[in-house]
């Protein structure tokens, strides 16, 4: 690994202060480590945002979960909070990774690198999730532009994300046999008026499938989408899965997703 | 006393090695070292044009950089071969030169060409960096059943053919076969697996300069044996003037026995440099470099009667060797794998042809089991198979089939000395409610899941010695093994053993035995291993040999200790030695009940006189002082550990995923030393074997890049995929060792993954799919066996 400057800000505004073109924020370290031992990415500082108070915990108000950006995937997932009111969330947290990954990694470290398999990109597009950042909010349909990459400006940092607590809702996922991410991770979400299916891991990045969230809002059974078949154009194929294989894990595990709701 | 040997006794070096107190290569640091880092190749296969390093040797910290040419001209040799083997044609297998630093054309990615010593490991990296090889790149042979079409590797070795070998009887296979009501054949991978032990290799070399003695500390699974091979054929230093050490070494499963490239390139250097070296592997030069396993594609049959009898069996396989043929490489798909085909069956005739081919890909070698899961997974394939076709049950089939009669003179190579396999199959059945299996499918089938059971018996011959039957066999070496036992005055004994102890137990049960051949506590015993300066010679832990062979060396050598000791007692006690008895370690005269204890005779032979004893010496006229044994053992056969396994799957058909939903195994290690220990080993072999069967997957793409070079694709399988597992023994003792017991360590690799594959394609509805059974190649299986029970309806 080349040598950096460490900072370990108390505050969010030293936090913006020191940010530069040339600089990364630092929370679990989970991803960002790895990539600067293997010489993928190196920074002239890095700014370690763990030791901002205020960028930890979860507050739940009548419609929102709103999760501190460093908030560990293991505080989520333990969180008596979630598991009360968006129990999807805390169990997508809880099967993350392995033990030591849960531990150290976070929320806004998991949506800023924006991974075409990660889980929480799901989470935020089904419900209809709002990132603030440092200086704006940003809806979640705006925030995750394409493969690790994302609405935040060089030295934006994310403070929070806004969850809407939806009446039903599940995550089911296919994980990597080798690295846990998602091979499909499937989050659908009920609203009054909507639902929203938002699919990880099968694309370059996460999306909503439109066809399958128009379904369940005409019908919220697994009966009403039995038997679709999604173009697989699309999907990604590795040695883990063909594209032909993900577009099928997409319905098998929308089925599933809605009989667990 | 109550016997130790037999009991549960807690690992002595748990403790040690749980709390973090394990002292292995990389802990080790010598004052004045430098850094190795090496460059490798980027390509499976290219001629190497130029090597610059001016650049790289101004760079900061840099101490020196050395490359092939330096090997060259100081005339070190390369990495060798352990076993010759002959073709069927009686040539000699063809043998590429293999030297540490590749000078004129590398052949596999990863391989090492240049080395850079620098002051600290980041100078040392970003000086690799700089050195510029100039490359030609050819097209590689990367796959394993098209190797022998494909362009030349090594110059000379045309079909890129290392031997074509043969064993066994081609006519009378033919005319039986001829004979058959049916033949049972099968098409199979058996998949490349990466052995990833958990401590990835390093070394740190030390080179005296005053005594010229080079210490190599480094993670080896036989510090003699290498020793030995740096010495005679690497050229390194003479044998007295090489130290090797094997501290903690955490896990080999036979990707440890090599010599390594960088052993050999970082003890040269270092007496070069007259500096100390420390070399670390990171996570994926142990992917690209460490020796890889199994990687056959075979084609067999058996000839059956209607009633299932087993008439003949054939094989016709192809090994891969990677790019060079290592120390166990060219055996492993030979005699280890050949004689192990015919399984558990009486088949009066059979043959195994094998094809040994080099590719561009990493080296392949002995991989925990090696050749023994293959063959399992061969014959075992094919009897269920059988079963499947014939409509016979899969364990009658195999009853029927089984000897009853031991010794047991196998078709090809062997003559099992003992075992009873109908007890051990149906116990398992027992103790897997095997009856009770339809309704546990009908249960899943109503939850939409497929369930399906399999059986694997297996035997396997280890315990990998008699040195004679080996040698003739090619081994390049005689694989007895050492002890010394060192009774110390005043009461402890340290037992060194020639066998290395890296996650098998060694300090507990060795201990176990010499405490119980001493008559002495547990506690006053310590096992000194991994160190050729400390004990006598061994050739170390592979092949499931190190209780079967190396704990009868510390059996034999304590019982040198107690003749000696009663000898010594006798003269104590001013008896005739034939009127004492050695119990609990006392030496007792059996009409008087006089007696001395071992400890009081230990004492006695270390300080032979007293002031009160008028020059009386306790030694017997001509006995020497002190009480040191030593011990070779050459045991007369191989052990033949064998068992039979059950396991349970369900299958999700809409998202391919397997679930292991029991697994049982019934071994016979013969007498068992330590269940605790033992059951640990099974439960060990199992889970690499179900690795094996169902994770893990080594890709290397058309142009040999290793796709799977780190734990983001390769899957090592975790706690979460594995069921409890159901562990039961029988018992029939090994004749050919004084304590009757039978090598375990690999069992569990070797039975797991044709009991589980057995398993999965019954769930299948028969339909066979290759190993790994990931999740996409079962969901299409299941699409196919939709449509086909569609179409049937
Ligand atoms: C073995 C393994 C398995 C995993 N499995 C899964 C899985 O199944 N599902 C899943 O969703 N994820 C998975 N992950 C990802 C993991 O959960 C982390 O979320 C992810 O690695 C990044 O989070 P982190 O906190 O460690 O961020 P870091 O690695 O510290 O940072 C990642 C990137 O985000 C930036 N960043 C971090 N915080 C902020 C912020 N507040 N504002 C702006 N930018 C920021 C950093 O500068 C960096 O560029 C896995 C990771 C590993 C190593």
């Amino acid at each position: 690994m080349k040598t950096f400057n460490y900072h370990a800000p108390k505050d969010i505004k030293k936090a913006s202060k020191l940010a530069s073109t040339s600089s990364a924020f630092l929370a679990g370290g989970m991803t960002s480590i790895p990539s600067m031992k293997l010489g993928l990415a190196t920074y002239k500082d890095i700014i370690d945002i763990k030791h901002i108070k205020k960028l930890s915990g979860i507050k739940v108000s009548g419609k929102s979960v709103t999760i501190g950006s460093t908030t560990k995937h293991a505080e989520v997932a333990s969180s008596k909070d979630v598991q009360k009111v968006i129990p999807s969330l805390a169990k997508l947290a809880g099967g993350i990774g392995d033990a030591q990954v849960r531990n150290r990694g976070t929320v806004g470290g998991s949506i800023a690198n924006n991974d075409p398999s990660a889980c929480y990109p799901s989470a935020c597009m089904a419900l209809n999730a709002i990132i603030h950042t440092n200086n704006r909010k940003i809806e979640a349909s705006k925030f995750f532009k394409g493969m690790f990459e994302t609405a935040l400006k060089k030295g934006e940092l994310i403070e929070a994300v806004e969850f809407k607590i939806p009446e039903k809702s599940n995550y089911q996922k296919h994980p990597n046999p080798a690295s846990r991410y998602a091979i499909v991770g499937v989050y659908i979400a009920k609203y009054k008026k909507e639902v929203n299916v938002a699919v990880t891991g099968a694309k370059s990045s996460v999306y909503i499938d439109k066809d399958l969230s128009k379904a369940l809002s005409n019908s919220f059974s697994s009966k009403a989408i039995e038997g679709m078949e999604l173009n697989s154009s699309e999907m990604n194929t590795d040695i883990h899965a063909s594209g032909d294989f993900r577009a099928s894990l997409v319905v098998t595990y929308t089925k599933k997703a809605v009989e667990a709701c | 006393m109550a016997s130790l040997v037999g009991s549960r006794v807690e690992r002595k070096e748990d403790k040690r090695l749980l709390t973090g107190k394990g002292r292995y290569t990389a802990d080790i640091n010598i004052s004045n070292q430098t850094y190795a880092v090496f460059v490798r190749s980027p390509h499976a296969r290219a001629k190497i044009k130029k090597i610059d390093i001016s650049k790289a040797l101004k760079a900061m910290g840099v101490v020196e950089i050395l490359t092939g040419a330096e090997i060259a001209t100081d005339k070190i040799g390369g990495l060798i071969a352990g076993w010759a083997i002959r073709s069927e044609d009686g040539s000699e297998m063809k043998v590429p030169a293999n030297p540490p630093l590749a000078k004129d054309s590398v052949n596999f990615v990863g391989e090492p060409i240049a080395v850079v010593f620098a002051e600290s490991l980041d100078e040392a990296k970003a000086a690799a960096d700089l050195v510029n090889v100039d490359y030609k790149v050819l097209k590689g042979v990367i796959n394993t059943a098209e190797a022998m079409k494909g362009e030349t590797i090594h110059d000379g070795i045309e079909k890129n053919l290392c031997y074509d070998w043969l064993l066994g009887d081609r006519k009378a296979v033919e005319e039986a076969f001829a004979k058959a009501d049916k033949i049972i054949k099968v098409d199979l991978i058996n998949n490349r697996c990466i052995p990833n032990a958990m401590e990835p290799r390093a070394c740190v070399v030390d080179y005296n300069t005053a005594s010229e003695e080079i210490t190599l500390y480094t993670t080896s699974q036989n510090p003699h044996l290498s020793r030995l091979i740096m010495s005679a054929f690497g050229g390194v230093a003479p044998e007295n003037k090489l130290r090797v050490v094997a501290p903690d070494v955490g896990g080999g499963f036979g990707s440890k026995i090599n010599v390594y490239n960088e052993e050999i390139v970082c003890s040269w250097a270092s007496k070069k440099i007259e500096r100390p070296i420390k070399w670390v592997a990171e996570r994926t030069e142990s992917f690209l470099t460490d020796t890889h396993g199994r990687d056959h594609v075979t084609h067999a049959e058996l000839a059956v009667t209607n009633e299932g009898k087993f008439l003949a069996f054939k094989n016709e396989t192809i090994a891969n060797l990677g790019a060079y043929a290592r120390v166990f490489g060219t055996v492993t798909p030979t005699y280890l794998f050949g004689p192990c085909a015919t399984g558990v069956y009486i088949i009066p005739a059979a043959y195994t042809n094998v094809k040994a081919v080099y590719t561009n890909t990493a080296p392949v070698d002995a991989y925990r089991g090696a050749g023994r899961p293959e063959a399992t997974y061969t014959i075992e394939r094919l009897v269920e198979k059988a079963a499947m076709e014939l409509g016979i049950d899969r364990t009658e089939i195999r009853m029927k089939n089984f000897p009853t009669e031991f010794p047991f003179k196998q078709t090809l190579v062997h003559t099992v000395d003992s075992g009873d396999y109908v007890a051990g199959l149906q116990k398992a059945k027992q103790m897997s409610d095997y009856a009770g299996f339809d309704a546990r499918r009908k249960k899943s089938e109503a939850n939409g899941k497929l369930r399906g059971i399999g059986v694997s018996s297996y035997f396997e011959a280890c315990g990998i010695a008699p040195s004679a039957v080996v040698m003739s066999l090619g081994c390049g070496v005689g694989l007895w093994e050492s002890s010394e036992v060192r009774f110390n005055p005043t009461g402890q004994v340290s037992v060194f053993t020639g066998a290395h102890s890296h996650g098998q137990g060694h300090d507990t049960t060795f201990a176990q035995i010499a405490a119980d051949e001493l008559g002495v506590g547990l506690e006053a015993v310590d096992v000194v291993h991994g160190d050729t300066d400390k004990g006598t010679f061994g050739m170390g832990t592979y092949g499931s040999r190190s209780l079967a062979v190396g704990g009868i060396a510390i059996v034999n050598a304590c019982r040198k200790i107690v003749a000696k000791g009663k000898r010594v007692a006798a003269k104590m006690l001013e008896v005739s030695e034939d009127e004492i008895d050695f119990k609990d370690g006392e030496f007792i005269v059996s009409k008087s009940n006089k007696k001395k204890t071992i400890g009081e005779v230990a004492f006695a032979c270390y300080l032979p006189g007293s002031r009160d004893s008028d020059f009386k010496s306790p030694l017997p006229e001509g006995e020497e002082p002190g009480l040191i044994e030593s011990s070779f053992f050459d045991p007369a056969n191989f052990s033949f550990p064998a068992g039979s396994h059950i396991a349970e799957v369900e299958i999700d058909p809409e998202t391919g995923e397997v679930k292991v939903e029991k697994y049982t195994a019934v071994d016979d290690f013969g007498r068992i030393v330590n269940p605790l220990v033992v059951e640990g080993q099974v439960h060990g072999g199992i889970a690499q074997g179900i690795g094996q069967a169902l994770h893990e997957n080594t890709v290397y793409d058309e142009t040999g890049q290793l796709i799977t070079a780190s734990y983001m694709d390769y899957t090592m399988p975790r706690a979460d995929n594995f069921p409890d597992f159901n562990l039961g023994f029988t018992c029939t003792h090994a004749t050919s060792n004084p304590l009757g017991v039978k090598g375990c360590g690999e069992a569990g690799a070797i039975a797991s993954p044709p009991t589980i594959m057995n398993a999965v394609i019954d769930a299948l509805g028969g339909q066979e799919i290759t190993m790994p059974a990931t999740a996409e190649k079962v969901w299409k299986a299941c699409k196919v066996l939709k449509k086909k029970n569609a179409k049937a309806a």
